[in-house]
């Protein structure tokens, strides 16, 4: 369990979020030109990083926002918290 | 050959205070060159090598690990065993391996403590009623033993069950299979791994791999913390790490690694003979021989190889535990601790090759590995020998991310997720 600073509320139990995952998978432009390979590297395929990760959180028990987060997956140290749509802070 | 485990041979070495037993395995360094690797010294990866040998005759091969055997998962899990999947394909896999579970011990000359005491998986809703019922006719149809139980009968199983109707999630029935059960989860990698060795696979313990070589599209070796080793097939059986290994040679695999909770109580004398699931309030209970309470929780929500999980995990499972078992309400909780768990998008494994010629991956298996540790080993090991998955495992092929055809086990195979 970690504390999650939430870039709406502040410091907030992460119990209080739920996890959406990798970040920064853009939808395919145009889904009907995509072949089945792609379709499965963007439904299903996951970096699963150990170390680093860029990842969507939303604040599922609270302002119920999604937004941003960098994190090291390998002891769960939160490195940065940023909102949808900014560009990632450069490490 | 080494000595057979009897009644002889314990009552002889008790004469010298049990201070010569022979060494169960060998502690080899490695060698410059092997015929295969197999990648990950837990049940699965043992059990791969022991059937690589025993079945397909190849002799010069490894397993290295990059701790001690049987740490990782192998030693972390809940020990339950059951083969009550709803698809054809899951139905055909985990069957294939509670048969081998049967004759086990036997066949390893090792007790690996196997228990059919049976397990109940409980309803709580009207949709739950239903999906069990759907999945005993479906388990009946596939040759694998399951009854539905109502109420009484399931109180009847188990009486210490809460099954008054006005508790927030009341019990209303349950599905029972009697040939599944539990095992020792350390006997089966120490079984394994003692029959492996007997066969000349040397087990290489606190060996990392740091790297994949590649030629092309073709493995030629491992680079490890002690050093390059050559090889033309590797296995990887790295449960919650696969992504880890698989970015070495360059690929992506759709799992995601998460915490996945357990804990057991302080022992106490004989009060659940069977073990005890429920989907729907998240919470699994068994006991162990010692007379400890095992129970399970439930995975993270987020990615993560701290083998930590969060506290409110636990505490959901616990409220769950003593609504259903008000008996427990002053046990103390012993010990506590996560597994890294991989986890499929269709919540079923992956034994498969991959684009890369001799590299091939056993992983995917979620929060519910250890039952399948045989039939895995042994369906792993015949892809690995002829380049070709065997009828058992063809589904479960990494192409179906691609294909489509996915084995969607989520909640529908009673699997607490």
């Amino acid at each position: 369990m970690f504390l999650i600073n939430c870039p709406f509320c502040g410091e907030r139990e992460q119990s209080e979020f739920k996890a959406g995952g990798e970040a920064h998978i853009v939808r395919p432009k145009q889904p009907t030109e995509l072949s089945d390979d792609e379709w499965a590297e963007y439904l299903f395929m996951r970096k699963n990083i150990k170390g680093i990760q860029f990842e969507r959180w939303n604040h599922f028990h609270g302002c119920r926002k999604w937004f941003n987060m960098v994190r090291d997956t390998s002891n769960d140290q939160i490195k940065a918290v940023y909102k949808m749509g900014e560009k990632p802070p450069v490490k | 050959m080494k000595n057979k485990y009897s009644i002889f041979s314990l009552i002889k070495n008790a004469f010298s205070y049990h201070e010569n037993w022979e060494k169960a395995w060998k502690d080899p360094e490695p060698k410059k060159e092997y015929d295969a690797i197999i990648v990950g010294g837990g049940g699965h990866g043992l059990a791969t090598a022991y059937y690589l040998a025993k079945k397909h005759n190849m002799k010069n091969i490894a397993v290295v690990e990059k701790g001690w055997i049987g740490g990782g998962n192998t030693g972390r899990n809940t020990t339950i065993i059951r083969s009550n999947y709803l698809w054809d394909a899951s139905a055909g896999l985990y069957d294939h391996a509670l048969k081998i579970w049967e004759g086990l011990s036997q066949e390893l000359n090792y007790n690996v403590m196997f228990s059919q005491r049976g397990v109940m998986n409980l309803a709580h809703n009207l949709q739950d009623v239903r999906d069990l019922k759907r999945r005993t006719h479906a388990n009946r149809l596939n040759g694998i033993d399951a009854v539905y139980l109502n109420t009484q009968e399931v109180k009847k199983f188990c009486p210490i069950i809460n099954t008054s109707q006005d508790i927030r999630y009341p019990v209303l029935g349950g599905t029972l299979q009697r040939r599944a059960g539990t095992a020792r989860h350390d006997a089966v990698a120490w079984g394994y791994a003692r029959s492996a060795d007997e066969m000349g696979v040397d087990i290489i313990q606190n060996c990392e791999v740091k790297g994949i070589k590649r030629n092309g599209d073709t493995v030629e070796g491992i680079e490890t913390t002690k050093g390059f080793i050559k090889t033309k097939k590797i296995g990887v059986v790295a449960a919650g790490h696969s992504s880890v290994i698989a970015n070495m040679a360059g690929l992506k695999l759709p799992l995601e690694s998460k915490p996945l909770q357990a804990l057991v109580s302080e022992p106490v004398k004989p009060i659940i003979d069977t073990v005890v699931m429920s989907n729907a309030v998240h919470a699994y209970v068994s006991q162990s021989d010692k007379g400890e309470l095992v129970i399970g929780a439930g995975t993270d929500d987020y990615v993560s190889y701290s083998q930590k999980g969060s506290h409110d995990i636990v505490e959901g499972t616990l409220n769950a535990i003593l609504e259903l078992y008000p008996i427990f309400s002053r046990m103390r909780m012993l010990r506590q601790w996560g597994g890294i768990v991989d986890i499929c998008p269709d919540a079923s494994p992956i034994i498969s090759k991959t684009s890369i010629k001799g590299l091939y991956f056993n992983c995917g298996w979620g929060t519910g590995g250890f039952k399948a540790t045989p039939g895995s080993g042994d369906l792993f090991a015949h892809t690995i020998a002829n380049d070709e998955p065997h009828k058992l495992n063809a589904a479960f092929n990494i192409n179906r991310f691609v294909s489509g055809d996915l084995v969607d086990e989520h909640g529908a195979a009673a699997v607490a997720h």
